[in-house]
């Protein structure tokens, strides 16, 4: 029997049976790699105590494009895995942090470089690692650490999720992924540690056999789902040049 | 300079005196805000590759509107050009460029710098939230930590000081720190002066100062 195909013909489709308190994991990196679709998706599906875990909740900046911030907002958040619970500039209030602050939404705040190495661990099927981040810091009180070859490493664990939402360039329709520019940030890692990966791209979705096998980012065995983008207005584009672009 | 009270260098002034420290061949990370200030510095003919957390190995200036490349940004989410040689690498293969100690040096911005080394920079006093970002990777395992930040706090309280009193980001690390004041490196006692800026003597510099300062 054959393999159920991996493109969905819409967003809504494709996020359909996420249940309530699902592991989700978020792709991209201050905008590029970043499922807007996906979360506008998930919006309007309404799934509750959902656990998100990504490098950020969104940014402060206007006009918003759909973000964790507005998941939380909308009262289907029950905790965050980031690695950042406020925004960088102090001046600057994440829409996140008011809910963070007020106790309405847990938060576990993460090293961004342990978070990435986490996710890869949960990919890579090992449990725990030692890492000299953080040692010395507040994150590191109460915790086990271990001191190998003279230097103090913390204990940190996998970060397993049951979905990703991300974003590429190219798919094809056996799901293998090639991500552009900085686009690529936690895209493979976070396919790698889910159980069900579900990809928005950018690209009209090529035949199976048509990347070359040797120039793929994430190869299709992490991959289960795809949804090509469609144009503006119905598909998120960051901007009116990727909109032109298409 | 003229008799007015003097503070020092301006913001593009302290990342440049910073950025002259670099040596040739290094790889410089630098971090969100002041720090990438850095990469307008005139070094000459030293070959610098500056490396994103965000995997992007080898970028270049920041380009103008209507000539970014949107898929690609460096650390502050700034829409910057590639150098030829650049490469592209997912996050965990970034972080391990970082924690195997390749980066030759990290600048960053900080709230708070010890005599000791010790800086924090990701949680400003009672806040629950705050923002590590890649700064603990960065600190534990940069080869040399460099910040960059303003002498004092707005209301002029010191932000080289004797012990961190905001939560630290790492202890131990910081060798230099570039100041509107000028440049100094921690020493444990107190902070070496290395250079102070135009019209700041060390009078000045101490009493904005809240650990001792010792002339080089």
């Amino acid at each position: 029997m054959a393999r159920p195909g991996k493109v969905m013909q819409s967003f809504a489709a494709a996020l359909a049976d996420i249940p309530d308190g699902a592991v989700i994991a978020f792709g991209g990196f201050a905008g590029p790699g970043t499922p807007y679709n996906l979360t506008r998706a998930l919006l309007a599906q309404g799934a509750k105590r959902l656990t998100c875990i990504a490098n950020t909740t969104g940014g402060a900046q206007q006009p918003r494009m759909p973000d964790i911030g507005m998941l939380v907002e909308n009262g289907q958040v029950a905790k965050v895995v980031c690695s950042f619970t406020a925004a960088t500039r102090p001046s600057d209030v994440l829409p996140f942090t008011r809910f963070y602050e007020a106790g309405e939404v847990e938060a576990e705040l993460v090293p961004q470089g342990t978070l990435a190495e986490r996710l890869r661990a949960a990919g890579a099927g090992i449990p725990a690692f030692y890492t000299p981040t953080a040692v010395g810091t507040e994150l590191a009180e109460g915790r086990e650490t271990r001191v190998i070859n003279g230097r103090e490493y913390l204990l940190e664990y996998a970060l397993p999720c049951d979905v990703a939402l991300l974003r590429a360039w190219r798919a094809d329709a056996a799901g293998n992924l090639q991500y552009r520019r900085s686009q690529r940030n936690f895209g493979p890692l976070m396919a790698m540690a889910a159980r069900l990966a579900i990809v928005e791209v950018e690209e009209p979705i090529l035949p199976a056999g048509a990347l070359d096998p040797d120039q793929i980012h994430t190869p299709g065995i992490f991959v289960q789902r795809l949804v090509a983008i469609p144009p503006a207005p119905e598909g998120l584009w960051t901007t009116r040049r990727q909109e032109r672009a298409r | 300079m003229s008799g007015a009270a003097s503070t020092g260098w301006d913001r593009q002034q302290m990342a440049d005196r910073l950025a002259r420290e670099f040596q040739d061949g290094w790889i410089v990370n630098l971090g969100v805000g002041l720090p990438t200030l850095c990469s307008n510095t005139d070094i000459g003919d030293r070959d610098i590759v500056y490396h994103a957390e965000n995997g992007v190995i080898g970028y270049g200036p920041v380009l103008p509107p209507g000539e970014e490349d949107l898929h690609l940004v460096n650390a502050g989410g700034q829409n910057v050009s590639l150098q030829p040689g650049a490469a592209i690498v997912h996050h965990a293969d970034s972080f391990g460029i970082i924690r195997s100690g390749r980066i030759d040096v990290t600048v960053m911005g900080a709230y708070e710098v010890s005599a000791g080394g010790d800086f924090a920079n990701w949680r400003l006093a009672g806040a629950k939230g705050g923002g590590i970002g890649g700064a603990m990777d960065l600190a534990a395992c940069a080869r040399r930590v460099f910040l960059l930040l303003e002498h004092t706090t707005r209301k002029g309280e010191p932000r080289l000081v004797a012990r961190c009193r905001l939560p630290v980001t790492a202890r131990g690390v910081v060798t230099l720190v570039a100041t509107n004041y000028g440049l100094f490196a921690p020493t444990g006692e107190g902070f070496a002066v290395r250079e102070l800026a135009p019209g700041i003597d060390l009078a000045t510099a101490r009493a904005a100062t809240g650990a001792p300062l010792l002339p080089a």
